[in-house]
């Protein structure tokens, strides 16, 4: 199985048939219902994200009001204002950040070096590590959730940014999808390498990390909005304002003092899902293939 | 949510390279300086925890022993009975698997439905169609629940001010019993449908045009093809997004803990939430038999799934 699982875009199925018995005709009505039932679902699948970011230059009164307005009557930043002046925002956009990036970067090292060992080189235990790497996919994250909420606090590692990335920066599914691509990489071109004295070092960094650019994006990708995303390891580590994520200050502020405050929570969401937005439309294409081959979310 | 479908991958392995003589020890060496980064965190930070809870799991361990493990005592399968006899994990298990139950065939018969109108009909504008189904997947639950705690209000929500508009009063989506479990359903699907439409967008584009071409010039009628070429070949797929999503779906948690805090009156608590809940009042041996019961209780749909939808020969 190979990284290219979207397919070249768009082979209609059926081409519309000119015939002469009128068939054509209704070919056409389907296509019409066909088109308006996906502009439906569409609008029903992105509408929330409009009414979001459209309401977060609402007030609360105006987001309240009956009949709902859909464009606002009186733009205002002051939500925005808000966020950025009574909350530190700039704060918890910075743990989310750094947090993100550790654990994207932990694991395009350490699963593509594991994949590159698995995929072609030979060694004592290699099958042991395998078999158990693959054997805890299907361990649900609740199993390890509270072994890893005491080493983590008897490691000390409560309430810092170690303490949200450490657990993290390993992941079996990296491993599996940076092994299956490496093993696609002929074996001559490594071995040839190794003829004019290459180590597998040299080899590992100069040929096959640039040749699997492709697998690397896609488990970034993945990997980046996953920890971005990511809400009740950050929500129970982090105990201070000061080492709150994103989701985790806006989850908060919105079941507490700001309850009723529905524009600012706009606001908040808004910051929480501006960044994944721009970053899958220009990845888009290395998330559809990921999610093909390897299910990640 | 991460989760695989483990054969997919063993399958697709690589043909093992034909078995040379056993590596000789510098191989070993460079071979475990690779792994090594990878199986040391691994070790620590998921195998480790996973033995650790299944031996919590047989012992009463709370928050206040973790410190001075002496006072813990092994007390067999007694948490795993405590689980079974415990009324809120029972309806916390019924919660959890109403939603899997309606849930997962839910999200995958939508998410057939965008993948087979984006496949016949939009050809331009697919990509749009593709992103904009796909956006709820990658976007944090915590800024889902905002929007839609505002659309789902019972007084002031945007979908009862519709419904009053033609004259309908709608109900308390999320503060009553009746509808707020539903209304967590509906909301997952919307959520994940976009994760079963690509995968089977990817699979309906594999199937070659030549199979509908002749099926039309044997006659095939209106759902003939669908039924008899489409629906068959697209197993595969429906397997790999019937295993994920199950998975997923039986560790609903977050859903309900951003919409309704698992109320009303424990309509929507999920047996993962009960697990929290456990864990944060800091019974961390009934935490742990409760996440390996999820665990079993996994392992077991997903062979059924496998029993029922594997490629017929």
């Amino acid at each position: 199985m190979t990284m290219t699982v979207t397919p070249p875009a768009a082979t209609p199925t059926d081409p519309p048939a000119e015939m002469p018995d009128g068939r054509v005709v209704g070919r056409r009505n389907n296509r019409v219902l066909l088109h308006v039932g996906l502009v439906a679902g569409l609008i029903l699948m992105i509408g929330p994200f409009v009414i979001m970011a459209l309401g977060s230059f609402k007030t609360t009164g105006e987001l309240r009001q009956v009949p709902p307005t859909f464009l606002p009557e009186d733009p205002t930043l002051a939500n925005y204002r808000d966020l950025f002046d009574r909350l530190d925002f700039p704060r918890y956009f910075f743990n989310s950040t750094v947090v993100a990036l550790a654990v994207t970067v932990g694991n395009l090292l350490f699963c593509s070096m594991l994949g590159y060992a698995l995929a072609k080189l030979e060694f004592a235990g290699k099958r042991i590590v395998f078999v158990l790497v693959l054997a805890t996919l299907m361990v649900p994250a609740s199993v390890t959730f509270m072994p890893l909420f005491v080493l983590i606090s008897n490691m000390g590692l409560v309430n810092t940014h170690a303490g949200l990335i450490l657990p993290f920066v390993v992941g079996a599914l990296g491993v599996f999808l940076m092994r299956q691509f490496i093993g696609g990489i002929p074996d001559e071109l490594l071995d040839a390498a190794r003829v004019d004295g290459a180590g597998e070092y040299t080899i590992f960094f100069k040929i096959v990390l640039p040749l699997c650019r492709p697998a690397l994006a896609t488990l970034a990708i993945l990997t980046f909005l996953g920890s971005w995303n990511s809400f009740l390891w950050p929500l129970v580590v982090a105990s201070t304002e000061d080492m709150y994520t994103l989701p985790v200050a806006v989850a908060l502020f919105s079941i507490g003092q700001n309850e009723n405050n529905v524009a600012l929570q706009m606001a908040g969401a808004t910051v929480v899902v501006l960044p994944v937005v721009i970053l899958f439309f220009a990845m888009q294409r290395y998330i559809i293939q990921g999610i093909a081959t390897t299910g990640i979310k | 949510m991460t989760a695989a479908l483990a054969t997919e991958t063993s399958a697709a392995t690589p043909t093992a390279p034909p078995r040379r003589s056993r590596p000789t020890r510098k191989q070993t060496l460079v071979g475990w300086s690779f792994a090594l980064p990878f199986f040391a965190m691994f070790v620590v930070f998921m195998a480790g925890p996973i033995l650790i809870s299944l031996i919590t799991s047989l012992t009463d361990l709370r928050v206040t022993d973790v410190r001075s493990p002496f006072g813990v005592n092994f007390v067999g399968l007694d948490n795993y009975a405590d689980v079974f006899g415990d009324p809120k994990f029972r309806k916390a298990a019924v919660n959890t698997a109403i939603f899997v139950a309606v849930g997962v065939p839910l999200t995958m018969s939508l998410g057939l439905l965008a993948a087979v109108a984006l496949n016949q009909g939009v050809v331009k504008f697919r990509r749009v169609f593709r992103l904009g189904f796909y956006l709820p997947v990658v976007t944090s639950i915590v800024a889902i629940a905002v929007v839609w705690r505002f659309l789902l209000g019972a007084d002031s929500g945007l979908v009862n001010g519709l419904l009053d508009q033609v004259g309908i009063d709608g109900p308390a989506w999320l503060t009553d019993t009746k509808y707020a479990l539903p209304s967590l359903i509906v909301m997952a699907a919307w959520k994940n449908l976009g994760f079963s439409m690509i995968v089977f967008l990817a699979a309906l584009q594999s199937i070659p045009v030549d199979l509908y071409e002749a099926a039309a010039v044997d006659g095939a009628k209106r759902w003939q093809p669908f039924r008899y070429i489409t629906l068959p070949l697209l197993r595969p797929a429906v397997l790999f997004v019937a295993v994920i999503t199950t998975i997923g779906y039986v560790q609903f948690f977050e859903e309900p803990l951003v919409m309704t805090q698992g109320g009303p009156l424990d309509s929507t608590l999920s047996v993962q939430y009960h697990a929290y809940n456990e864990f944060s009042f800091g019974n961390y041996g009934y935490t742990a038999a409760v996440s390996y019961v999820m665990f079993v209780a996994i392992a077991l749909v997903s062979f059924i799934l496998f029993r029922l939808l594997r490629p017929k020969t």
